[in-house]
């Protein structure tokens, strides 16, 4: 059956079963890679997407469900004020090491920092303990979301 | 600086040599287009050709083109370590360039050079990269800024040394006069090579020693980086796989019928021991896997579990197994100690879990194979699929992408030859893509061990007997077989052997036992990732049992290794160590010194009631010589660390009937954000030799953190993963 997506901003129709995850839909079938594959059980957190800005796993979130909703990904974040500060501050505090893990942190980073401008270490830990990186850039994330909040504080 | 993903065909770039140096590791000629090349050849792992200089074979080129664009190309990949910043930051340094100048290309899969096992092969897998490329690097720079300068000497008519190179130009300060490199580059090309180059003194560094921004970093944060599983070549499908339970198994029947009518759903590939489905999608394609009704014919490893291999490893152990190092007389120290410990410790079989799941694209045409993958061994891989899809090599192309962490997992070449066992059955390309549970299910395991271990103590409490046997699969044994020699290989004992203690008598033995069935491969680290969990903890036990402070105790016997005493020192001063904690909160100590780097740390634990452990701080120190890039140095340790938190604390792969028993994160637990520790790294500034970093933190940290278990508890943990229900607080 046909659906109608919106993702970032541009309407997408796709013939899909309606169980298909999200995930699959904008990997394979629209072809926007940026969102990553880690588990497909929502133990990892690889795919987080915003769903009315809401971060959202997309492994688990049926087609279906989606409905007009505004989906934001990864490709698209940078264009949020939450977004460029984040993907900022991870530059500049050289978070990222493979790589794979850091769309998804982002997405939920900057969830988190739309909806807190000043989170707090147990708002961090909870707002990102979803997401894995093996690469074990935790210490970084942490220090990055707090230098982006810093300058939310500052600039608005 | 862009990195390009070369194809794998054009071979070594052109040189016309038109002045080949009588240095021994250095070509330099003229470019094709015009320009500077050198061709070096960077040192791997095994390597015996680089010291004959009749073979000299060039593995790096470094062209200098007429827009004075510096084109490194390279056989070593970026995994997320750093080494595509700390590379060139060697060049650039000796070359007089600024970092963005440099531009990196990968080296493509060259069977002349790569073909031979000993050649080209563990530069990404063992953490070496900056170490092996540290002099060549700099004196192919040093080299060509000689010839650059000489060049514009010359057409200036002035005398070399009253110019200088600064920032990819010459300058010439008496007159003022200027010209870029890109310029000189053919000219250069004609000058006659230097016999000798001066190398800068580390205190003239410029670049080298400072914290270098990573130059792959602004993709992997917008979502534009490409990694192998999000290769798209036109018309791909994507495929998803189920592999035999049990490793040995076949597949014995499959009824596809609910499958194939799943939307989206287009083919089902029957293996041997597998099956496939492929479809539009990753979502249709897994519908389509969980629809299929699969008969497997278990085979021989039916009944495999995981304290069988245990205990086949304990017997092993009872037997001699090759003498790994031999020093003093043991057996006779033993006799005359005034006291024995002695200890069993086991350590579990471990997967990757990369982030990025096992997948592959492959194209197979009639005649020709093409391949899209993220891959450490692009010869292994070139080689793989040219035997699976029965091809000459010079009909497989490759094409490299980023990989979504490699601790020895992209060392492998087992998912390409499934890809294409597969694609061999597909019309046009189709990209296999594993789930995670198959991802963990059938991985290649770092191996699981068993260790026996003793030691005699004088009247002081000191060590003057150390007695070692171990038992479990060389994964060099299989993967390199030439490097496995008389029953021993480098890997499996390094952190067993050749301690940094002053031991008078040492007796180390390894006992080769392959578990049925099971693939062992590298795992940040192999040997040291076992071995210094023993022997660190071991040298705990012992100053237990002489009751000595173990920071103290350890600093006794290191009269002879300075640098080691001094992180060990370093990182207890920083650590606080000695000053109080509270109830069931404790500091442990570990020390090493594997992949030429020294590193002490101090591990502060907590433990609940219930019995689980919090490490709540990590103190490193860590002396790894020249630190090229201090900031990738810190990430790489901190990311050793947390990978060896994981390990320590959760890591274990068991099998019951055969199977896997972990699918996913699950069962197969990850450390989180919640749980991860402050960890503060110190470097030590020196200018020695630069030594691997990439898999330090791992090894170091599992003992640190059973020690302070130890110090808090006063449980002794002999077995990995750290259990819980054996440290609850008794009511
Ligand atoms: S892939 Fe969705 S949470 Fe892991
Ligand atoms: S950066 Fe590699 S998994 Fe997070």
């Amino acid at each position: 059956m046909a659906f109608v997506i919106k993702v970032n901003g541009n309407s997408h129709s796709v013939d899909v079963d309606g169980d298909t995850p999200l995930l699959w839909v904008l990997r394979d079938v629209l072809g926007m890679t940026g969102t990553k594959f880690g588990c497909g059980a929502a133990l990892c957190g690889a795919c987080t997407v915003h769903v009315d800005g809401v971060a959202t796993r997309s492994c688990v979130t049926p087609i279906d469900s989606v409905g007009s909703s505004e989906i934001t990904t990864i490709e698209a974040i940078g264009a949020t004020a939450a977004g460029a500060k984040i993907q900022k501050a991870w530059l500049d505090l050289e978070v990222v090491q493979c790589g794979y893990c850091q769309s998804g942190q982002i997405m939920s980073a900057s969830a988190l920092l739309a909806s807190n401008s000043h989170p707090t270490d147990a708002d961090i830990d909870e707002a990102m303990s979803g997401n894995i990186c093996r690469c074990g850039t935790y210490l970084r994330i942490r220090d990055a979301i707090k230098q982006a909040a810093q300058s939310s504080g500052q600039g608005g | 600086m862009a990195i390009e993903h070369l194809p794998s065909r054009p071979g070594a770039p052109e040189h016309a040599g038109s002045a080949l140096s009588r240095r021994r590791f250095l070509q330099v000629g003229v470019a094709a287009g015009g320009g500077l090349m050198l061709g070096l050849r960077l040192p791997f792992a095994g390597d015996a050709r680089a010291a004959d200089a009749d073979g000299f074979e060039p593995n790096a080129f470094i062209r200098i083109g007429g827009d004075g664009q510096v084109v490194l190309t390279m056989p070593y990949v970026e995994m997320g370590q750093g080494t595509y910043t700390s590379i060139p930051m060697l060049i650039a340094e000796e070359l007089e360039v600024d970092l963005p100048q440099v531009r990196l290309e990968h080296a493509p899969p060259n069977e002349k050079l790569y073909a031979n096992p000993l050649l080209g092969v563990q530069a990404t897998g063992n953490s070496n990269a900056v170490r092996g490329a540290w002099r060549p690097l700099r004196e192919a720079g040093a080299t060509a800024r000689t010839m650059l300068v000489a060049a514009a000497a010359k057409r200036w008519n002035v005398d070399p040394a009253s110019c200088r190179a600064q920032s990819g130009e010459v300058l010439h300060a008496p007159t003022g006069r200027r010209i870029a490199y890109g310029q000189l580059a053919a000219e250069a090309a004609r000058m006659p090579v230097p016999e000798n180059v001066a190398l800068k003194r580390p205190e003239e560094f410029r670049l080298i020693g400072t914290p270098a921004k990573r130059l792959d970093t602004p993709a992997k944060v917008n979502g534009t980086a490409v990694y192998g599983i999000d290769a798209r070549p036109p018309g791909v499908k994507i495929a998803t796989l189920a592999q035999s339970p049990v490793f040995g198994g076949r597949l014995k029947n499959v009824d596809d019928t609910a499958a194939k009518a799943v939307k989206g759903v287009r083919q089902i590939v029957r293996l041997d021991d597998a099956v496939a489905v492929v479809a539009d999608h990753m979502g249709a394609a897994k519908k389509g896997l969980a629809a299929l009704v699969i008969e497997w014919d278990d085979g021989p490893h039916a009944k495999l579990s995981t304290s069988q291999i245990a205990s086949e490893l304990e017997t092993a152990t009872l037997n001699p197994g090759a003498v790994a190092q031999d020093t003093g007389n043991t057996d006779k120290a033993m006799a005359r100690a005034v006291s024995k410990v002695e200890a069993i410790y086991e350590v579990p079989f471990l997967a990757h879990a990369t982030m990025e799941p096992m997948n592959c694209t492959v194209h197979v045409r009639e005649g020709g194979c093409e391949v899209w993958v993220g891959s450490q061994v692009m010869a292994r891989v070139q080689a793989a699929a040219a035997t699976t899809a029965g091809l000459p090599l010079d009909k497989v192309v490759v094409h490299n992408h980023l990989i979504g962490g490699g601790f020895g997992r992209r060392l492998e070449a087992d998912g390409v030859i499934r890809a294409v066992q597969i694609a061999k059955q597909v019309d046009g390309p189709v990209k296999v893509v594993w789930t995670r549970e198959e991802d963990i299910q059938h991985d290649m395991y770092r191996p699981y061990w068993f260790d026996r271990i003793s030691a005699g103590l004088d009247e002081k409490g000191m060590p003057v007997a150390w007695n070692h046997r171990f038992a479990g699969s060389s994964v060099i044994a299989r993967w390199l077989p030439p490097a496995f020699q008389n029953g021993l290989d480098s890997d499996t004992t390094e952190g067993a052997i050749d301690l940094l203690y002053a031991l008078p008598n040492v007796h180390v033995e390894y006992v080769r036992v392959e578990p049925p069935g099971i693939p062992t491969a590298f795992w940040r680290s192999v040997g040291p990732s076992h071995n210094v969990f023993v022997t660190e903890s071991f040298m705990d036990e012992l100053a237990a049992a002489a009751k000595q402070d173990p920071v103290a105790y350890r600093l006794a016997l290191l009269d002879q290794a300075p640098r080691a005493k001094a992180v060990l020192v370093l990182a207890a001063e920083k650590a606080g160590w000695g000053q109080r904690l509270p109830d069931r909160v404790g500091r442990g100590v570990s020390l090493q010194y594997v992949f030429a780097s020294y590193l002490a740390q101090v591990a502060e634990v907590e433990v609940s009631k219930d019995g689980a452990v919090r490490v709540r701080r990590v103190v490193c120190a860590v002396d790894c010589g020249t630190a090229v890039n201090p900031d990738t140095i810190r990430a790489q340790i901190q990311s050793g660390v947390i990978f060896g938190i994981t390990a320590a604390l959760y890591g274990e792969i068991t099998l019951k009937n055969g199977r896997v028993e972990q699918a996913n994160f699950d069962t197969y637990q990850m450390l989180r954000m919640n749980e991860a520790p402050a960890i503060e790294v110190y470097i030590v500034q020196n200018s020695e030799l630069p030594g691997g970093i990439g898999e330090t933190g791992t090894s170091a940290i599992m003992p640190a953190v059973a020690n302070a278990v130890f110090a808090a508890t006063g449980k002794r943990l002999r077995k990995l993963p750290i259990d819980p229900a054996a440290l609850k607080q008794s009511p």
